[in-house]
C-alpha cells in the first residue's frame, strides 16, 4: 500500500499536464475535471491517512543519482506530521477548486487558473510528501512560482503584478538564506534525508554553533514562507491575487510551508536554544505586530492576510517555545477557518463587487449561509469556546502558561484579544449596520461557491477536538504528528483557558460595542493616540523602511551600475568596435592595394607581354620559312660538330 | 650499282644530287615571291628526299623494292599535295587577286 503515496502527487501532475494540454477553449471542462482530480487525491489521501494512522509511516525510497560518496536519495515519507499536512493539503485545495467553480467563472483565463492550482497542489504535496531536504526545497521553489503566478493572475492590473514581483522577491530572500544552511547541513553531514540528518544530529554528530548557524539559515526560509516579520510584508500585497488563491496559498497551505518547515526540522531545531529563542522572539513579534495593523485596515482581504500573519506567527513562536504539538495542530485548524473567512470574503467581494468594508454594510440580510459561516470562522479565530481555533489556540497559550513563560503568555493573549476585536470589527462592519450602497444588490453566491464554506465551516467547528485534552491519547493528533519527535508535555491547565476565553469575548464585546451597537464612538482610539494610529495605518513603517533602506539603494546602485556599464563597459566595447573599424580598413587598403594589385598587375603583364610578342607573327610566310630552315641549320650544324668531336 | 653510261656511280653522288636539288628548293622557297613558284620549290625538295630514299635503298638493301614503292608512294601523294596547294592558291588568288606571298598577310598580328 506504500504505492499509494506517490500516486497522491502525481494525480495532479497528470492533471497539471492534461489540463495544459487541453488548453483554453474547454474552460468548463477543465475546470470541472480539475476538480475531480483534487477529488480523487482527497479521498486517497483519507486513505493514506487511515493507513498512517493504523499501521504507522508510509515511505519509499530511490537513489536518484550516485557519484564517488556523493548518493542523493529521492522518496516519498508519510508520517504522522505529513499525513496531517496531507489532510489540509487535499480537503482545502479541493474545496477551493470547487469554489473556484463559481468564482472564477467569467474570467478571460478560466482554464488557466485550474491549470495553475493543479500545478500548486502537486507542488505542495511534493513539499509535505519529501523525505528531504532537497526535494522539499525544489517543491519549496515551485510553490512559490505558483504563487507568483496566482497573485499575478490578472497581469493587466499593475498592482497585481508588481504584488506577485513583490511576493517572489521577498520570499526569494528567505530562500537563499535556507539555501545556504541547506549547503551546510549537507556539507557537515554529508545527507538532506531527514531521518539521517536527525539521526546524525540526536548523536551529536553536529556541532551546536554549526546547528544553530543552520538552524537559524532554514528559519530565514520560514520568515520569508510564512510571512514573518520582517519578510512579511509581501503578504498583504499578495491579496491582489484571486480571492480562492488567498484561500489556498496564503492561508492555508504554502505560508504553512514555513511553520512545517520548522515543525518538520523540530528535532534539529530543539538542539539549538538559541534559535528556539528567536523563533519564539520572530514569531510573537510577528503575532502581535500584525494583529495591530490589522485593526485600522479598511481592506476586507488586507484585514485577513494581516490576521493570517498574525496566526502564522502564533504557530512560528509556538514552536519557538517547544509546543510543536500545539503549533501544527494550530496550523491544520488555522488552515480550515482562514480558508473559510477568505472563501466567505471572497463571497462578499463576488457579491458587493468591492473590497472596501467601509462601503460594505448590512450584507447579513442578503446572504445568509456566507454570513453565518463567516461568523463560525471568525469565532473559531477568536478562540470562542468549544469551536476548532479554541482548542489549538488554548494548547499553545497553555503551554507558554504551564512552561512559565508570562510574557509570552501575556502578549499572545494579547494578540488574541486583538484578533477577537478586529474580526469582529468586520463581521459588524461588512455583514450588520446600515445597508450600505453596494450591498444593495448584493445576492448569495451559487450553490458550487457556499457548500465548499459549509463543509469548511463544519471542519472549523470539528477540527479542534482531534487535539481536544480529553481525547484519548491514543487518537489524540499530538500522540499522531510527533512520532519520532521528541516532545515536551504539559498538563492540561485551567487558568489559560479562562485567561484566553476572557480575552477572546472582550474583544467580541469592545467590537460589538464600537461597531455592533456604536455605544464607543469608532474614533476614540484615532482620538486618544493619534501618532500611534498613524503608525499603524502605515503599517508600522515597515513597507517604507524596506523602500528606504533596501529598494531606494538598490536602486541608486543599480543606477550607478547602469552609469558605469553605459560609461565603460559599453566605452571598451565601442573602442574595440571602432579598433576593429580602423584596423579592417587598413586591411581593406592593403587589400585593394598590395592583393589586388599584385593580381591586377599579373594580368596585366601577360596583356603586355601578349601585345609585344603578337608582333613576332608578322604574316611573312618566308619570314617563317627562313626562320624555320635557319633553326634547322643550326640543329645540323650542332650535330654534324657534334660527331666529329 | 653498274649504270649503262660507264660512270661508277656511288651512293656520295645521288646524295650530293639529291643535297643539291635541296638546297635549291630551299632557295626557291625562301626567295621566291610568286606562290606557284613556292610550290614548285617545295615539289624539288620532295624530289631530292626521293632520290635519297631510292638511292639508300638501292645501296643498302638492293634485293628490295621496299625504297622505289615509298618513293611510288609519295610521288601519289605528292600529286595530291599539288592539287590541294593550286586549289588554295586559286582560292588565295580569288580573294585578294594576286598571287604575291606579300599581299597574303591575313595572319599578320
Amino acid at each position: 500500500m506504500t504505492q499509494l503515496i506517490w500516486i497522491i502527487p502525481l494525480l495532479p501532475v497528470i492533471g497539471f499536464v492534461i489540463t495544459l494540454l487541453l488548453g483554453g477553449k474547454n474552460g468548463r471542462f477543465i475546470s470541472r475535471f480539475a476538480t475531480v482530480v483534487m477529488g480523487v487525491c482527497m479521498l486517497l489521501s483519507f486513505y493514506a491517512v487511515y493507513l498512517v494512522f493504523t499501521r504507522g509511516e508510509l515511505s519509499i525510497e530511490k537513489v536518484w543519482y550516485v557519484t564517488g560518496n556523493f548518493k542523493i536519495t529521492m522518496g516519498l515519507l508519510a508520517d504522522g506530521l505529513s499525513a496531517m499536512m496531507l489532510l489540509v493539503v487535499t480537503v482545502v485545495s479541493f474545496l477551493v477548486h470547487l469554489y473556484s467553480i463559481g468564482y472564477m467563472q467569467g474570467d478571460s483565463r478560466y482554464w488557466l487558473f485550474f491549470v495553475e492550482l493543479q500545478l500548486f497542489s502537486a507542488s505542495m504535496l511534493g513539499l509535505v510528501l519529501a523525505h528531504n531536504y532537497l526535494q522539499m526545497f525544489i517543491c519549496w521553489e515551485l510553490v512559490g512560482l505558483c504563487s507568483y503566478l496566482l497573485i499575478g493572475f490578472w497581469y493587466e492590473k499593475k498592482t497585481a503584478s508588481d504584488a506577485a514581483k513583490k511576493a517572489f522577491l521577498v520570499t526569494g530572500v528567505g530562500d537563499v538564506a535556507m539555501l545556504i544552511g541547506l549547503l551546510i547541513l549537507f556539507t557537515v553531514t554529508g545527507t538532506l534525508t531527514y531521518t539521517s540528518v536527525f539521526g546524525i544530529a540526536e548523536a551529536g554528530g553536529i556541532s551546536h554553533n554549526v546547528i544553530t548557524a543552520i538552524t537559524v539559515l532554514l528559519f530565514c526560509g520560514a520568515i520569508g514562507k510564512s510571512a514573518q516579520f520582517p519578510l512579511h510584508v509581501w503578504l498583504p500585497d499578495a491579496m491582489e491575487g484571486p480571492t480562492p488563491v488567498s484561500a489556498l496559498i496564503h492561508a492555508a497551505t504554502m505560508v504553512a510551508a514555513g511553520v512545517y518547515l520548522v515543525g518538520r526540522s523540530f528535532p534539529l531545531f530543539s538542539h539549538s536554544e538559541q534559535t528556539l529563542m528567536v523563533v519564539a522572539i520572530i514569531g510573537i513579534v510577528t503575532a502581535v505586530l500584525a494583529a495591530s495593523i490589522a485593526i485600522v485596515q479598511t481592506d476586507i482581504k488586507r484585514v485577513l492576510a494581516y490576521s493570517t500573519i498574525s496566526q502564522l506567527g502564533y504557530m512560528i513562536f509556538a514552536l519557538g517555545i517547544g509546543a510543536f504539538v500545539a503549533g501544527m495542530f494550530h496550523l491544520m485548524t488555522h488552515a480550515f477557518f482562514k480558508a473559510l473567512l477568505f472563501l466567505g470574503s471572497g463571497s462578499v467581494i463576488h457579491a458587493a463587487h468591492t473590497q472596501d468594508i467601509r462601503e460594505m454594510g448590512g450584507l447579513a440580510s442578503k446572504m445568509k449561509t456566507t454570513t453565518w459561516t463567516f461568523i463560525v470562522g471568525a469565532l473559531s479565530l477568536s478562540g470562542f469556546p468549544l469551536l476548532a481555533g479554541f482548542w489549538s489556540k488554548d494548547e499553545i497559550l497553555g503551554f507558554a502558561f504551564s512552561t512559565g513563560r508570562y510574557v509570552i503568555f501575556a502578549v499572545g493573549a494579547f494578540t488574541a484579544f486583538l484578533t477577537a476585536f478586529y474580526m469582529f470589527r468586520l463581521i459588524f462592519v461588512v455583514f450588520f449596520g446600515k445597508m450600505s450602497k453596494a450591498s444593495e444588490h448584493a445576492h448569495e453566491s451559487p450553490k458550487v461557491m457556499t457548500i465548499p464554506l459549509i463543509i469548511l465551516a463544519v471542519l472549523a467547528i470539528i477540527a479542534g477536538y482531534w487535539g481536544a485534552p480529553f481525547l484519548a491519547e491514543k487518537y489524540h493528533i499530538g500522540e499522531f504528528i510527533s512520532g519520532h519527535t521528541h516532545v515536551e508535555h504539559v498538563e492540561f491547565d485551567f487558568i489559560p483557558m479562562i485567561i484566553s476565553v476572557i480575552v477572546g469575548l472582550l474583544g467580541i464585546l469592545l467590537a460589538y460595542l464600537m461597531y455592533g451597537r456604536k455605544v464607543i464612538p469608532t474614533d476614540w482610539f484615532y482620538r486618544f493616540v493619534k501618532s500611534y494610529y498613524k503608525v499603524l495605518v502605515n503599517k508600522y513603517y515597515i513597507d517604507e523602511l524596506g523602500s528606504r533602506a533596501i529598494v531606494r539603494p538598490a536602486i541608486r546602485f543599480a543606477n550607478g551600475v547602469n552609469t558605469f556599464d553605459k560609461r565603460i563597459i559599453d566605452g571598451l566595447v565601442n573602442l574595440f568596435g571602432k579598433v576593429t573599424v580602423s584596423v579592417s580598413k587598413a586591411v581593406h587598403l592593403f587589400d585593394l592595394g598590395v592583393v589586388d594589385g599584385i593580381v591586377n598587375w599579373t594580368g596585366k603583364e601577360t596583356f603586355n607581354s601578349g601585345e609585344r610578342l603578337r608582333l613576332l607573327q608578322t604574316g611573312n610566310i618566308s619570314g617563317y620559312a627562313i626562320v624555320m630552315f635557319a633553326v634547322l641549320a643550326v640543329y645540323i650544324i650542332y650535330l654534324i660538330i657534334r660527331t666529329m668531336f | 650499282m653498274q649504270l649503262q653510261v660507264g660512270i661508277d656511280l656511288k651512293l656520295i653522288h645521288f646524295l650530293i644530287v639529291s643535297g643539291v636539288l635541296f638546297c635549291i628548293g630551299i632557295y626557291g622557297v625562301l626567295s621566291r615571291r610568286h606562290l606557284v613558284q613556292i610550290l614548285m620549290s617545295v615539289e624539288l625538295i620532295l624530289n631530292s628526299v626521293l632520290i635519297n630514299l631510292i638511292a639508300f635503298s638501292s645501296f643498302i638493301t638492293p634485293d628490295d623494292i621496299t625504297g622505289q614503292m615509298f618513293a611510288v608512294f609519295v610521288i601519289v601523294v605528292a600529286a595530291a599535295e599539288v592539287g590541294v596547294g593550286l586549289a588554295i592558291i586559286l582560292s588565295v588568288y580569288r580573294q585578294k587577286k594576286s598571287v604575291d606571298i606579300d599581299n597574303i598577310n591575313i595572319l599578320k598580328w
